[in-house]
Order: structure tokens, then C-alpha cells, then sequence
């Protein structure tokens, strides 16, 4: 028979239950101080740069926030910004999801290896992934120069560098949300559509895709929220032409440069914007998926 | 059946080779780039580079305070994590959400955002100096009731705290972009944990300090540590919100991102290429770590679980 710790030790204890209640209650002092420092830390650390984005940016009115994010220069960096996520997003994504299923649906060897370089663009330095770009393309010392000059082609310093950067410092999300749910969730359901008969496309659209719905949309709003907001590796590949290469972050930057405080916080409030919508969106995702998985445990309470 | 089981899904050619194509064209070849471009230079070349006084002193800046941010994260993230886990506070839902704002947060705007905090005229720079200027003047005062030389007195009444344009606000900047690595590690650990092994503790006359050093401390410790590695593996490549806040001052508050922008800045590539080559090698050292170490932590709670 199998005596598990707990009862174990409670037999042998020297406590009576109900000071064992007592020694496991939460001690009023070592809470409120442990909740202080947490809290404290916290608010200096997180919610007040929060908080001074914002604050800086209505400091000068309504008007003047209107002007700073309507004026030329920054309609053209959201431009930039939307269309790069544009191009980036949909790529990682085809990516995230045929390698979550070559990974996950498949035994093969060096699939650790695999999954460890597949993340790896999140520990290298968003500087070293710009200039390794720039290494490749720079039309006066990139590897692919001769070529890029006899076709005139801008990489460096032009939109398709900034794409490109914004492909690599991303490239981990969708992949690395759905590789562990799609391996949790194993391949039965898959196999039984299979057997009875259904397309490989038919299994992936109606079996698989709903199954990890929330995490792959997890994994969209991640890389979304990183596009938008990668500031190192798209610096050093963009060349900083007003109206032209500057994506918002780097619009940010150059408006808080000349001191146009106000302005520059105008549009960094939109990034802030964005960043919070990422973090609703994710809140809810998780609720969602908590939501199922609770489904999914009371359906098997019924079965018998 | 004796026969093995047989996969019979479709795709699996076509996904694996799209995924090595595509891994390969945008990270693994481009990678490569930098080491081919530095084993242009020879040895002795790449060591003056990468030796350069100034470049030695950047890694110091970056190295040293990465660790500091990272073991400072270590010990608020596991007391922020133990409060979102353990305790019941109004306003925890918000907390829990807001702790992954530096994932979402655009790091040039968290640079703008903690220079204007901690500059001169910040909320939080201006109460700091005044704070550090009652601080000196007190120090020096006491100085000179105690009979020490006046130039001391002077040059302690000169001492201040300055968080923008420091090593300091370099700190600030990189316990804000870490911090979210330490909690999220940590708090599906404690989640968890069963609760018989605290009753168990508790009914053998543990202390509450007991139970927390020899029961839950080593089964959290391989979480911590990923955690912290985590933290520092994205502390020392950090640019964007470093730059704002550091001042930039050679030998002081450069960090090692910021040399290979100078290099670039000049046309120097191989120079920028050699250090970037560097850091790319203590990429993958730390990407080995964190794997032994997120190994270890799957393990200790599966043990944890039992």
C-alpha cells in the first residue's frame, strides 16, 4: 500500500490539525511586505513608464497630438510600418505552422536541433541581425554588390532591408507558440480523420487548425506587436530617410532627437496603444483557451 | 499486431523541407555571413579588434550590469510571481496582464519613456537628485563635525543620484525589458506545486522560513535560474531602450550593441562584423545554457508532480 507523504508526516506530526491550519496560514506581516515590495516594484518599474508615455503625449493638448500624428512625415512611418507587418507576418506565419507540423505530427532525428535553431533570431542581438543584412546586401560591400549594382536594387537603406530584418528578429513566434500544443495535443484525431478517408488539407482545416486556434492567434499578435515595434535591426538597415525608410519606432526616435518631445510621445503613444490591445488580446486568448480545456475536462467527467 | 505503428499523416516532406529552406535562407545563411566576413581578418587583427580598450570597457558596461539586472529580476520576479500566485490583491487580473508590457512595448518607447522618468525634471529623476543632494550635503556636514579635510567635505557634498545619462539608467533599462522572463518562468512552477509537500513540511515542525529554504526554494531554483538566464541572454544584446537613457560617455555607459552601430557609422565592417561575431558566439553559449537549464526545470516538475 502506498502512504502518501503528507498523511504520512500528518500521522507522525507532533502538530494537532488545527495548529497545522495555523503554521500554513498566510502571516499578515510577511504578506502585506511581500505584496509591498512586489507592488512597489512594479509600479516604478512598469506602470509609470507606462503612464508618462501618455502624459507626455496630451501634455501639449489635443490638438497638438492630432498635428503630431497627421503630419506627413509620421503618416508615411505608419505606412511603412503596416505594410513591412504586411509582407513579414503571413511569411512567419506559413512558416510557424509547417514547421509546428513537421515537428510536432513527426518523429526524425536532429529535431531538437531543429526546434533550438528555429529559436534562435530571439537570442541574438537586434543589431547583429541588422547588420547581418547589411553584411549580404550593401550595394558597396554586401556579398550580393556586383549583382545588386548591375540590376539596380536597393536592399540597404530601402524598404525590402527593413522587411527582411523585420522577418528575421520574428521569425520565432507562431512557431514556437504552436510546436508545444501541437505535440500536447498528439496525432489521434488527425489519423482517425486520415483513416475515415479525408484529404490531408480537409485534416489540417477542420481538425487541426480549430485545435490550436488560440495559440496560433497568441503567436499572430506577438509577432504582430515585434513587427511594428523592432527599433535595433530595422535602425541599422533603414538609412533613416525621413518619409521614406522610417518606420514608427524609428519616427519615434528621430522626432525625440530634434526635441519635438511631444511629438515624438504622440506616436509613441501608438505603439503604446498597440502594445496594449496586444496584451487585452492575449488575456482573453488565454481565457479562451483556459475555457476550452475546462470543456474538454468535464466532457471527459461524462464519458464513462 | 507486432507491426509497428505507422504514421499515416501526409506532408511531412513538404513541411520539413519548406521549414529547413526557409530557416536556412532567412537565419542560418545570413549567420553565417558574419563568420565568413570576420575569417577575412586574421587572428591577430580580429583579437586588436575585439580587445580595443574601448570595446573591453563596452563589455563591461554591457556584461556587468545585464547580471545585475538580471539577479535584481530574479528576486522581484519571484516575490511579483509569488504575489499573482499566493495571494489575493484588487486590481491582480490587470498586474498579471501588465507584466508582459515589455514583450509588447516597442523598446524605443520604453527608452523615451525611462529618460523622461529619470531625467533632471522627471517625477522620478527630480525627487532622486533632490534626495542625493540632501544625502551629500549630510555626509559632508558630518564629514567636517568629525574633523576630516575640508576638500573631502566638498567632495562629498557633490555626490548625487543620477539615474539618466548613468550606468544607472542603463540598470533601469534593463531590469524593465527583463523582468517579464523571471515571472513568466517562475509562475507555472508555483501554480503547480503541490500543496501537500508545504503540509508535509508544516506538520514535521518546519518553519515557514524552513519550508520556504529547503522545501519550495530548491524546486523553484532551476526555474530561477532559466529565468534569469533568459533575462541576462536578452539584457546584453538590448539596444533600443538602452540608448536613450545610457548618455553614451566612452569607457562609461557604452554598451557593446552601440560599438558595432559605431563601426557601421564609419563604413568599418569588418570591425563591426569581428565584435558582432563575439556576441553572436555568447548567443549561442547562452542558448546552450538555457537549454540544459529549461531540461533541468522539466524535470524537477515532473519530480514535483509525483
Amino acid at each position: 500500500m502506498k502512504i502518501n507523504p503528507a498523511a504520512r508526516a500528518r500521522a507522525i506530526s507532533s502538530l494537532a490539525p488545527g495548529e497545522l491550519k495555523r503554521a500554513l496560514a498566510a502571516v499578515p506581516w510577511i504578506k502585506c511586505l511581500v505584496l509591498g515590495l512586489a507592488l512597489g516594484f512594479f509600479a516604478v518599474f512598469l506602470l509609470l513608464p507606462l503612464i508618462v508615455v501618455f502624459a507626455e503625449a496630451f501634455r501639449k493638448g489635443l490638438d497638438a497630438y492630432w498635428a503630431a500624428i497627421s503630419e506627413p512625415d509620421a503618416r508615411a512611418a505608419v505606412w511603412l510600418t503596416l505594410t513591412t507587418v504586411a509582407i513579414a507576418l503571413p511569411l512567419n506565419l506559413v512558416f510557424g505552422v509547417a514547421a509546428a507540423w513537421c515537428i510536432a505530427k513527426f518523429e526524425f532525428r536532429g529535431k531538437q536541433l531543429l526546434v533550438t535553431l528555429i529559436d534562435l533570431p530571439f537570442s541574438v542581438s537586434p543589431v547583429v541581425a541588422g547588420l547581418v543584412f547589411v553584411l549580404l546586401f550593401s550595394t558597396q560591400h554586401g556579398w550580393f554588390a556586383p549583382w545588386l549594382q548591375a540590376w539596380d536594387i536597393k536592399i540597404i537603406f530601402a524598404a525590402p532591408g527593413i522587411v527582411l530584418a523585420t522577418i528575421f528578429v520574428t521569425f520565432p513566434f507562431v512557431a514556437r507558440e504552436l510546436i508545444p500544443l501541437m505535440q500536447a495535443q498528439g496525432r489521434e484525431e488527425e489519423e482517425a480523420a486520415i483513416v475515415l478517408g479525408a484529404r490531408g488539407w480537409q485534416t489540417f482545416w477542420r481538425i487541426t487548425l480549430p485545435n490550436v486556434k488560440w495559440g496560433l492567434l497568441y503567436g499572430i499578435i506577438l509577432c504582430n506587436a515585434r513587427a511594428m515595434g523592432e527599433f535595433g535591426a530595422v535602425s541599422v538597415v533603414s538609412g533613416h530617410i525621413r518619409g521614406q525608410t522610417n518606420t514608427m519606432p524609428l519616427q519615434v526616435e528621430i522626432l525625440y532627437n530634434e526635441y519635438s518631445f511631444s511629438a515624438a510621445f504622440a506616436v509613441a503613444s501608438l505603439l503604446a496603444l498597440l502594445a496594449l490591445v496586444t496584451l487585452a488580446v492575449k488575456s482573453w486568448v488565454e481565457w479562451k483557451a483556459r475555457q476550452a480545456l475546462d470543456f474538454n475536462d468535464d466532457k471527459q467527467d461524462i464519458a464513462p | 499486431m507486432t507491426r509497428r505503428h505507422k504514421n499515416v499523416l501526409p506532408g511531412f516532406p513538404l513541411t520539413l523541407g519548406y521549414t529547413l529552406v526557409y530557416l536556412s535562407l532567412i537565419v542560418l545563411i545570413p549567420l553565417a555571413a558574419v563568420f565568413i566576413k570576420a575569417a577575412d581578418l586574421s587572428l591577430a587583427e580580429f583579437w586588436a579588434i575585439v580587445s580595443a580598450p574601448r570595446v573591453v570597457a563596452s563589455y563591461k558596461v554591457s556584461f556587468g550590469l545585464s547580471l545585475l539586472a538580471a539577479a535584481i529580476n530574479s528576486v522581484f520576479g519571484l516575490l511579483l510571481a509569488w504575489s499573482l500566485v499566493r495571494y489575493r490583491f484588487p486590481g491582480k487580473k490587470l498586474v498579471d496582464a501588465l507584466v508582459d508590457l515589455p514583450f509588447a512595448l516597442p523598446t524605443a518607447v520604453t527608452g523615451i519613456a525611462l529618460t523622461t522618468l529619470y531625467a533632471g525634471n522627471g517625477w522620478l529623476g527630480k525627487p532622486l537628485e533632490a534626495l542625493g543632494a540632501s544625502i551629500g550635503a549630510a555626509l559632508s556636514a558630518l564629514w567636517l563635525d568629525f574633523g576630516g579635510s575640508a576638500e573631502t567635505a566638498a567632495a562629498l557634498a557633490e555626490f548625487n543620484i543620477k539615474v539618466a545619462y548613468t550606468p544607472l539608467g542603463i540598470l533601469t533599462a534593463l531590469i524593465f525589458i527583463g523582468l517579464p522572463f523571471v515571472v513568466r518562468t517562475v509562475q507555472p512552477i508555483l501554480e503547480d506545486l503541490d500543496p501537500e509537500l508545504e503540509e508535509a513540511a508544516a506538520s514535521l515542525g518546519a518553519r515557514r522560513w524552513q519550508t520556504f529554504r529547503y522545501v519550495l526554494l530548491p524546486i523553484l531554483l532551476p526555474a530561477l535560474l532559466t529565468g534569469f538566464a533568459l533575462a541576462f541572454a536578452r539584457a546584453v544584446g538590448e539596444y533600443g531602450s538602452v540608448i536613450f537613457i545610457a548618455g553614451n560617455m566612452p569607457f562609461i555607459s557604452e554598451i557593446t550593441p552601440l560599438m558595432i552601430i559605431f563601426k557601421l557609422d564609419e563604413f568599418d565592417y569588418v570591425g563591426a562584423t569581428a565584435i558582432a561575431a563575439v556576441m553572436l558566439l555568447l548567443s549561442f553559449v547562452l542558448l546552450l545554457v538555457i537549454n540544459v537549464l529549461q531540461a533541468w526545470t522539466s524535470r524537477r516538475i515532473r519530480k514535483g508532480r509525483r
